[in-house]
């Protein structure tokens, strides 16, 4: 077995991944795989997808040591990889810069795209706006009443909102209504899909744009910590971030994958968001995966503080990674992720997004029992300024 | 082996007529009015139903029976459901042929191998599972095949020459031919760019080819009527549904106007 040929020529890792759509789109899912087969081996686009991750997003990012928190944790060696601090706030831009060079390559003229916390909403709508193109965003109403602010980014940047009212009114719901757009303009519309999710070639574009984040790194860990970290820590909810951070390392077995899923009210109660930790294989979105669902094979609704984690599947490539046990999954509830939220951002004076906060979370668990020779990386997939009303509603206070 | 599917196909012909295939969700807006709207749609002349397997994230529906979906989901309707409704129907009705049309997680829910033994003594004859493509469907495939179900699959107006052709030959019962680039209930059929391709697709199938996407009335019935081998209509009767007022009355009305365009 080699994890380099991941995927399959099919799509698939392992059972999972795949295409699993309606007909109309099998044709344009095989001219995109194509076409970014051609495209990641052509010099120019990947001068061009390398210049804009340099003096667009402002890459790389910076690997941070908190001081701080490393001897309030008192164990092991705590990084953290700041995708906070790229353009537009998260890890998002990474590949969203890389698929609108697609898109243009394949002459699309016309942008769409799902979102639920609205980063990859505001990541696309950033590069719909720099390279001049016409741009939809679908969000669910559950999402744009909790992330208003996301909601006039987009706006300003001159992308037109579109609120879902079916099913549970989240990011799942973003993704039907993207997809049935899709599939009715196919011809001049490119759908940037935001995390390693969906029908092949998704995933692994997703993956791939984001690999820059592990890649960097490798390379910084040598110069700032003198030898492989430990243990890498992501949250997950479709998990792009995670892959980003984990793909470099998956054959360097030295070193541990954590990435922790959204356990919501907690595990126990099933209002979670954590397919990998709680839910069983099924079939949504195009590929095959881990689920949230009922014994009737029906999407059961999620939970979770985070709207960027609300979803109730998870990237085909974790579920491989999971059940070959190359990645371990764990959860953080929104009561830990909220005390994470506080505590990296009086600590270190660096406020996480809701999302990353579980990623921290799992952190707090895990530093004070490694010693303190050992490092762990996690990876602040995105700032917390938008989660600002959020966390102000939950304690009552009005802004 | 011999089907319903292609006996049903084989009579139609023989009239010199086309084929009404009707679809509505199974258990919307509850399970007792989905079979007397079965039951109407037969008397009024439908030759095919195509039943609804009801989806938290019918992917490819359009706003019409989405909201069908969501209707019998909230009666709790089921895949389960739907095999004891057609065991019912087949109390009185041994003829009409019974299509299940889903989305592939409620199938796999039950497993392909148990779901086909029971869609058998069910009586149901054929399944169009709208997100398995043929690289996706073995095991179903298979086990179809063993329990002489078809298997009708969808061609879109972007499917190309060769996929078209493969697709055909891993397909039985009918073809199902996306009259437009969209969703379901979709509009504006662009009926000379359906003949052209229907008559490409004739060219190496036997299979009878149904077209669906967009037919809601007498008009857009009869715009494709003389390209294919019959016309499916779906939203139409969903929206009647959903609308509520005399459902059984206004079901059969809309049936008797597409049947009369077909002959």
């Amino acid at each position: 077995m080699s994890e380099e040929i991941m995927p399959d020529k099919n799509g698939r890792f392992g059972v999972y991944g795949g295409r699993y759509v309606a007909e109309t789109l099998v044709p344009a899912l095989e001219e995109l795989a194509e076409q970014y087969e051609f495209i990641k081996k052509d010099k120019n686009f990947l001068k061009e997808f390398r210049d804009d991750l340099s003096h667009y997003v402002g890459r790389p990012s910076p690997l941070y040591f908190a001081k701080r928190w490393t001897k309030l944790l008192g164990g092991a060696k705590i990084f953290l990889k700041r995708e906070d601090l790229n353009h537009t706030g998260a890890h998002k831009i990474n590949n969203t810069v890389g698929q609108i060079l697609l898109a243009k390559h394949m002459g699309k003229k016309r942008i769409i795209a799902e979102t639920g916390a609205g980063q990859h909403g505001v990541a696309t709508a950033t590069v719909a706006a720099r390279h001049g193109l016409e741009c939809l965003v679908y969000m669910g109403e559950e999402d744009i009443k909790r992330q208003s602010l996301n909601v006039f980014r987009m706006k300003l940047l001159g992308a037109e909102v579109v609120g879902v009212s079916s099913g549970t009114r989240t990011l799942k719901d973003a993704m039907n209504e993207a997809m049935r757009d899709w599939v009715t303009n196919v011809d001049d519309t490119y759908y940037i899909i935001g995390s390693v999710a969906g029908p092949h070639p998704y995933p692994q574009i997703v993956r791939d744009f984001n690999a820059v984040v592990g890649e960097e790194v490798i390379e910084q860990s040598k110069i700032q910590i003198g030898k492989d970290p430990d243990v890498l820590i992501a949250c997950v909810g479709g998990g792009s971030n995670a892959m980003g951070l984990f793909y470099p390392f998956i054959e360097n077995k030295n070193v541990r994958l954590i990435g922790v899923e959204a356990g919501g009210l907690g595990l126990s109660t099933g209002k979670h968001a954590a397919p990998l930790n709680d839910g069983k294989e099924g079939i949504l979105h195009g590929m095959r995966t881990y689920l949230m669902q009922d014994d009737a094979g029906q999407i059961i609704e999620t939970h979770s503080v985070s709207a960027g984690l609300d979803y109730p599947g998870v990237g085909p490539e974790h579920a491989w990674l999971k059940d070959i046990g190359r990645a371990e999954y764990v959860a953080a509830d929104d009561q830990e992720a909220l005390e994470a939220f506080k505590e990296l951002t009086k600590v270190e004076g660096i406020m996480p997004a809701l999302e990353t906060a579980h990623g921290i979370a799992y952190v707090k668990k895990i530093a004070p029992t490694m010693s303190k020779e050992q490092t762990i990386i996690v990876n602040v997939s995105g700032r917390g300024d938008k989660d600002i009303n959020t966390v102000a509603s939950i304690e009552g206070i009005e802004l | 082996m011999t089907s319903k599917i292609k006996d049903t196909f084989s009579e139609i012909k023989a009239e010199n007529r086309k084929a009404l295939i009707t679809y509505i969700v199974s258990g919307d807006p509850d399970l007792e009015t989905t079979l007397e709207i079965m039951h109407t749609m037969v008397k009024e002349g439908a030759d095919i139903i195509e039943l609804g397997i009801p989806f938290s994230d019918p992917m490819a529906e359009g706003i019409s029976i989405q909201k069908g979906h969501e209707r019998a989901l909230k009666k709790g309707a089921s895949l389960i459901d739907a095999l004891q409704l057609v065991a019912q129907f087949r109390s009185s009705n041994k003829k009409t042929p019974i299509v299940f049309m889903g989305y592939m997680n409620t199938f796999e829910s039950l497993g392909a191998q148990a779901f086909m033994a029971k869609a058998v003594s069910a009586g149901v004859d054929g399944i169009l599972i709208v997100d398995m493509p043929p690289e996706e469907s073995s095991k179903f495939s298979d086990h179809a095949m063993k329990n002489n179900i078809d298997i009708i699959r969808l061609i879109a107006p972007t499917t190309s020459l060769d996929r078209a052709k493969k697709i055909s030959s891993q397909s039985s019962g009918y073809i199902y031919y996306i009259s437009v680039k969209g969703i379901t209930g979709a509009s504006n059929i662009d009926a000379d760019d359906v003949k052209n391709k229907v008559e490409v697709l004739q060219t190496f199938t036997d299979l009878p080819i149904a077209i669906g996407f967009g037919i809601k009335d007498a008009i857009s019935a009869s715009s494709v009527k003389d390209i294919a081998d019959g016309i499916v209509a779906g939203s139409v009767f969903v929206d009647l549904i959903g609308e509520g007022n005399d459902v059984l009355n206004m079901v059969a009305k809309k049936t008797k106007e597409l049947k009369e365009v077909l002959g």
